[in-house]
């Protein structure tokens, strides 16, 4: 069986410590860089996992597989939006955190065992976008897009 | 690392045609061993080496260890950076038509 996979990778100068905490438990913090996308978790292994979009609806849910603050958490993630990427079943999100010097690199591994994968397709598309938010937001305190698709000035 | 050097370097990384060449090959098809990259290259297994060298020092590329087997996968989030950074604030539906008039007048020529 074929396997898709990316993976993304960002250095922010920041510290584990605060980088664990804006990817788990800091709600506020995590709906200013994920376009008021919220996830909902105890953030230990066994513990049941889901995002929630602005409007209130659960997007992807799952579990977490493994979480080992503040280096490494592993999220089986599943979509429940789109009947055609909830078909394809659970894939798996590891999130590894790593000191590099004055920054932390975060690393977005997210792999389904099937080939092509639209769950992958998709998520790869979001992710970019989100990273590079959550880089601005830690090392400067703002974000830099306020919405996934900017309106077009006119 | 100060940002002006992650800047610097991510520019130099794309200024090359081979490098950006590589990128497109992991784009089309990500996850690929040295290898199968060199594969599609007019250029010594050295050369494709070291160029890959270059992108993952300047994040482009990401490589994960499989086994004995090293893959390298496309990383866009610094590419994204430069979207927001140098394109999305300036006018894009402007920018859009003449990209378009680009791709039709040079269509037209072949």
């Amino acid at each position: 069986m074929g396997k898709s996979t990316f993976v993304y990778v960002t250095y922010i100068r920041t510290t584990p410590e605060k980088l664990w905490s804006a990817l788990t438990d800091d709600v506020e913090f995590m709906k200013q860089y994920w376009f008021g996308t919220r996830c909902e978790s105890q953030w230990i292994p066994g513990s049941s996992w889901k995002m929630v979009s602005p409007d209130g609806s659960v997007t992807d849910s799952g579990e977490i597989v493994e979480a080992e603050p503040p280096r490494r958490m592993v999220i089986r993630w599943q979509n429940q939006m789109k009947p055609e990427l909830k078909a394809e079943g659970a894939s798996l999100c590891t999130m590894e955190l790593e000191a590099a010097g004055t920054a932390v690199k975060l690393s977005i591994t997210h792999t389904i065992d099937r080939e092509p994968s639209k769950l992958i397709a998709a998520v790869s598309g979001g992710w970019p976008k989100v990273l590079s938010n959550l880089k601005s937001l830690l090392e400067s305190g703002s974000v830099a897009l306020q919405a996934p698709y900017p309106a077009a000035k006119a | 690392m100060t940002e002006r050097h992650d800047t610097d370097v991510l520019f130099k990384a794309l200024a090359d045609p081979c490098r950006r060449k590589l990128l497109d090959l992991l784009n089309a098809h990500d996850g690929q061993t040295l290898n199968e990259l060199c594969e599609h290259q007019n250029m010594t297994r050295q050369g494709v080496t070291q160029h890959l060298h270059l992108l993952e020092a300047a994040n482009l590329i990401a490589t994960v260890r499989r086994g004995r087997e090293k893959l390298h996968f496309l990383n866009p989030v610094p590419l994204q950076e430069i979207y927001e950074r140098w394109i999305a604030k300036f006018e894009k539906p402007r920018l859009k038509a003449l990209g378009d008039l680009k791709r039709r007048l040079e269509k037209s020529n072949g």
